[in-house]
């Protein structure tokens, strides 16, 4: 089974990294970047086959690890 | 003054931290490798030195955090043992739930490495009674992710505690803005948990504390834990 948990920063946290590639499209004059936020995208490769199993590992995977929720959120999906 | 530093894969200034401890208390500091479950017999100070545990992969002092060590780390927290952590050992602490808050990437995106001076807040502590509160010193820097960040009700309740114990200064004491080397919130360079027997800063105080170096000014904070524990004894 092939799942994905995406990272992203919480609103209102300062992201420095995204600013910079922020500014970058916009001197690339790559047109209507309002703003950017980084983050990070992890592809999972789970064995087994229950669905709810697999969200209830990646969502552990989640908070003891991929993400720090201090400042990150984090999305979890099984692609199947 | 028993020390444990503890040793990551990836950490580099363990040896500085090590003979930094050894001028302080005249005893060798054990090295620590991560995957003990314990820590040495009558350890009284747990050091989490600075260097890049792994080499900062997923998030900086992520993956250290979850080694095994630190479940002995945090045993040894919960009954007031002393802990301190550099740099990287900062950014670990964080990770491993010891501090609140966490080391986000400078404000200026640039890696800093040069001397700042830090205003000492507090004299009252184990970790600065080599000091005099309002005392400016000197010491190095040497980090990309050291800005500081926490939720709001955080930063007040740590402030409200005096939990920060050092913060970034001008040469005169002055918390300012361009003093403000990273962007960290309040300017806060070290900070300690609820209980303040936990200790995390983004400067390296091991890196002043010989002539040669060019600086003494690190010294006060070894001084100060050596004084603690012999008091206490």
């Amino acid at each position: 089974m092939k799942a994905r948990v995406t990272v992203t920063l919480k609103t209102g946290i300062l992201d420095p990294q995204g600013k910079a590639i922020e500014g970058a499209l916009k001197s690339l004059g790559v047109d209507g970047v309002a703003s950017v936020r980084q983050g990070k995208v992890f592809d999972i490769e789970l064995s087994g086959s229950d669905t709810a199993k697999a969200e209830a590992a990646l969502k552990d995977a989640a908070d003891k690890l991929l993400a720090n929720t201090v400042i990150e959120n984090y999305r979890v999906e099984v692609l199947g | 003054m028993k020390s444990a530093v503890l040793v990551f894969p990836g950490i580099n200034r363990e040896r500085d931290m090590a003979r930094a401890l050894k001028l302080a208390s005249g005893h060798e500091a054990q090295m620590v490798w991560h995957a003990e479950t314990s820590l040495p017999d009558g350890t009284d100070l747990v050091v989490v030195p600075g260097g890049f545990s792994y080499g900062d992969y997923l998030r900086c002092g992520a993956i250290a955090a979850r080694s095994p060590v630190m479940d002995a780390v945090r045993a040894f927290a919960a009954q007031g043992g002393l802990v301190l952590g550099v740099c990287n050992g900062f950014q670990i602490l964080c990770e491993s739930g010891l501090l609140p808050g966490v080391l986000m990437r400078n404000a200026r995106l640039k890696f800093i490495c040069h001397d700042v001076h830090l205003r000492v807040e507090r004299s009252d502590t184990p970790f600065t009674r080599g000091y005099n509160a309002g005392q400016v010193i000197r010491v190095p820097i040497a980090h990309g992710e050291g800005n500081y960040e926490a939720d709001e009700e955080t930063l007040k309740r740590i402030e409200a505690e005096g939990r920060v114990l050092y913060r970034y200064c001008s040469a005169d004491g002055a918390v300012d803005e361009p003093s403000n080397i990273n962007g960290a919130a309040h300017s806060i360079a070290g900070i300690v948990n609820e209980r303040g027997n936990v200790l995390g800063m983004m400067p390296h105080p091991e890196n002043h504390v010989e002539d040669i170096m060019g600086c003494t000014d690190g010294r006060g904070l070894f001084a100060g834990l050596v004084a603690h524990l012999e008091k206490a004894a």
